[in-house]
C-alpha cells in the first residue's frame, strides 16, 4: 500500500501487477441499442369503406418467454387515430409518452386538434428516421390507422429505419409473411378495400389473427382490436380468439416426436 | 403613497424599515388595473372567466385568447400585464410537462400552484428583476378515477394491495390564486383585476363552500359576475371569455376546454337580462322617490 488514497483497498501492483484498466474502457461503439429486449409481435390492419380495422395481440415476450400477457399495443391518439406497435415495448412506451405530450401541446391552441392520422404518421416516421440516423433507433414497426385530411380511410406503416409504406392492408413482423397474403386476398387493391363492409374487414382481421396464433410462437390468443371511423374509435382491449381448431396440428410432420 | 421619495421603492430585495417590499405592492397596483378574471370551484368542475377589454376595434373578435390551457386538465387566467401572463402560462406548461416526465402522471392543481407560487416569489428577491404584474387564477380537475401511468402497457398485479387504499377518495376540483408576491391560496371562488371587489361580493353570495353549485349553474353565475363587475367600467367594450373543466362524467370529461358557443351565448343572454332587471329596479326606486 502507498500513500495514494486511490490505491487503497486495491490489489498491490508489486504483487499482482498493474490493474488492467482496459476493462473499464469502452473503445467500441454503443451496443445497447442494437437489439430489442421485451418485444411485441405482429400488428395487422385493413382498410374498409368507412375506416380502418387494426389488431395486435396482448403479449410482450422476453426472448421466447411469454413474459407479459396483458400488454396493450394499440394506442389511441386524440380520439381520431390508432397506432399499433410491434417491436420493443420500452420504445413503444417512450413513443406513447411522446405522443401524449404532442397531444397536450396540440390542445394549447384554441382551435383544438388539427393532427389527423396522416400527419401523425409523417411525424412518427420522422422521429424514427432521426433516431436511426443517430445510430440509436427506436426498435419498432408501427401501423398508423385513422383518416386523412379529406376524411378518407388512412393506413400506413413506419419502421425502425424510418421506412414508410402504405397499402389497403398492412401487417408487421411475422404477420408480414403469414397474414399479409390472407388480407391481400380480401383487399387486393384500394378499390376493393373501399367496397369492404365493416363486418367483412373485422372477420378477415380476426381470421388472420387466428392463423398467426397457430403459427407464431411469440403470440397469444388474447388480443386488442380497434375500428377507426368518422364516428370515432371503437377499441376493445380484452378479446379472445374464438373457435380455435387445432386439428391441423395432427397433420404436421417433420419435428418433435414424430419424425416423418 | 407613503413609499414615494423614501428610496425604499427603487429596488426589489430592499425592505422598507417597516418591513414592506414596495416593488411587490406596485405590481399589485398593475393587477388592479387589469380586466377582471374570476374562477368558480363547483361540485362537478371549475369555471374560469375573464372580462377581455377591447383595446381596438380592429382586433378580430374571439381571437387573442386570455385563458390558457396548462395541461389537459388545467387552465389559467390572469389579470394585469398580459405579457407577464403569457410568461406565467409558458412556465406553468413547462412545470406540468416536467412533472409528467418525472412522475408519469398529471400534475395536481395544488402542486402546480405550489410550483408557480415558488416561481413568482423568486421574482421578489433580486434587484435585477421585477415582480410579475399579474395575479393568476389556476383551475383544474384532478381525476377521481383510477388513472393509468403515462405510457403504461399492462394493468399490473390483479391481486395484492399494490399500495391502493380501497375507501380513499381521489381527485376533485382545484382552484388557486397566485399573487405577485408568490403567495397562493386555494379558493371556492376567486376574483382579481379591476372589478374584483364587486366580483368577490357576488361570489360570496353563492355559498360555494356548501358545495351545491353545479358546473352548468357555475357557468351562468360566472358570466353574470363578469357582466356585473364590468358595470363599473361601462365606457369600455369587452368580450367575455370562458373555459371550464368538468369531472370525468361531465361535458368535458376532465379536460380544460372552452365553454361551447351555445352555452356561452345562453349564459351571456341571462347575464344581460339580469343587468337590465337591476336597472329597472333602480329606476322604479327612483320613481318612488319622485312621487314622494
Amino acid at each position: 500500500m502507498n500513500h495514494l488514497p486511490q490505491a487503497w483497498g486495491r490489489p498491490r501492483d508489486d504483487v499482482y501487477g498493474p490493474y488492467d484498466g482496459s476493462y473499464l474502457q469502452n473503445d467500441g461503439p454503443n451496443q445497447h441499442s442494437q437489439s430489442p429486449i421485451v418485444t411485441g409481435t405482429s400488428v395487422l390492419a385493413l382498410k374498409f369503406k368507412d375506416g380502418v380495422v387494426i389488431a395486435a395481440d396482448n403479449l410482450a415476450s422476453y426472448g421466447s418467454l411469454a413474459r407479459f400477457t396483458d400488454v396493450k399495443r394499440l394506442r389511441k391518439f386524440a380520439e381520431t387515430s390508432v397506432v399499433g406497435f410491434g417491436g420493443d415495448v420500452s420504445d413503444m412506451q417512450y413513443l406513447d409518452r411522446l405522443l401524449n405530450s404532442l397531444d397536450i401541446e396540440e390542445a394549447y391552441g384554441s382551435t383544438g386538434h388539427t393532427l389527423n392520422a396522416q400527419n401523425l404518421h409523417t411525424y412518427l416516421a420522422k422521429v424514427l428516421y432521426k433516431r436511426r440516423s443517430n445510430f440509436n433507433p427506436l426498435w419498432n414497426q408501427l401501423l398508423v390507422a385513422g383518416l386523412d385530411g379529406e376524411g378518407k380511410p388512412f393506413l400506413a406503416s413506419a419502421d425502425l429505419l424510418g421506412t414508410t409504406f402504405s397499402s389497403p392492408s398492412l401487417a408487421t413482423g411475422f404477420g408480414a409473411h403469414l397474414a399479409q397474403p390472407l388480407l391481400r386476398k380480401v383487399a387486393p387493391d384500394e378499390e376493393t378495400a373501399s367496397k369492404l363492409s365493416l363486418e367483412q374487414a373485422v372477420e378477415a382481421v380476426k381470421a388472420s389473427m387466428k392463423v398467426l396464433f397457430y403459427r407464431d410462437a411469440r403470440s397469444i390468443d388474447k388480443y386488442s382490436i380497434a375500428v377507426v371511423t368518422k364516428e370515432g374509435i371503437d377499441l376493445k382491449q380484452d378479446e379472445k380468439l374464438e373457435n380455435q381448431s387445432w386439428a391441423f396440428a395432427e397433420q404436421i410432420r417433420g419435428y418433435g416426436t414424430q419424425v416423418n | 403613497m407613503t413609499s414615494i421619495g423614501t428610496g425604499y421603492d427603487l429596488s426589489n430585495s430592499v425592505f422598507s424599515p417597516d418591513g414592506r417590499n414596495f416593488q411587490v405592492e406596485y405590481a399589485v397596483k398593475a393587477v388592479e388595473n387589469g380586466g377582471t378574471s374570476i374562477g368558480i370551484r363547483c361540485k362537478d368542475g371549475v369555471v374560469l372567466a375573464v372580462e377581455k377589454v377591447i383595446s381596438s376595434k380592429l382586433l378580430k373578435p374571439g381571437a387573442n385568447k386570455r385563458i390558457a390551457t396548462i395541461d389537459r386538465h388545467m387552465g389559467a387566467v390572469s389579470s394585469g400585464l398580459v405579457p407577464d401572463g403569457r410568461h406565467f402560462t409558458s412556465r406553468a406548461r413547462d412545470e406540468a410537462q416536467n412533472w409528467r416526465s418525472t412522475w408519469k402522471t398529471p400534475i395536481t392543481v395544488k402542486d402546480l400552484a405550489s410550483r408557480m407560487g415558488g416561481y413568482l416569489q423568486m421574482y421578489t428577491l433580486y434587484s435585477s428583476v421585477r415582480p410579475f404584474g399579474i395575479t393568476a387564477i389556476v383551475g383544474g380537475w384532478d381525476s377521481e378515477l383510477e388513472s393509468p401511468v403515462d405510457g403504461q402497457v399492462g394493468s399490473g398485479p390483479s391481486i395484492g394491495s399494490g399500495g391502493k387504499v380501497d375507501s380513499k377518495k381521489h381527485g376533485g376540483p382545484g382552484l388557486y390564486m397566485i399573487e405577485p408576491s408568490g403567495i397562493y391560496w386555494g379558493y371556492y371562488g376567486a376574483a382579481t383585476g379591476k372589478g374584483r371587489q364587486t366580483a368577490k361580493a357576488e361570489l360570496e353570495k353563492l355559498d360555494l363552500a356548501a358545495g351545491n353549485l353545479s358546473l352548468f349553474d357555475g357557468v351562468k353565475e360566472a358570466a353574470r359576475i363578469i357582466y356585473v363587475a364590468h358595470a363599473d367600467n361601462k365606457d369600455k367594450e369587452f368580450e367575455l371569455e370562458m373555459t371550464w373543466i368538468s369531472n370525468m362524467d361531465g361535458p368535458t370529461k376532465g379536460r380544460h376546454e372552452e365553454v361551447p358557443k351555445d352555452i356561452l351565448e345562453e349564459a351571456e343572454k341571462l347575464a344581460k337580462k339580469h343587468l337590465e332587471g337591476e336597472d329597472d329596479e333602480e329606476e322604479t326606486k327612483d320613481d318612488d322617490k319622485m312621487e314622494e
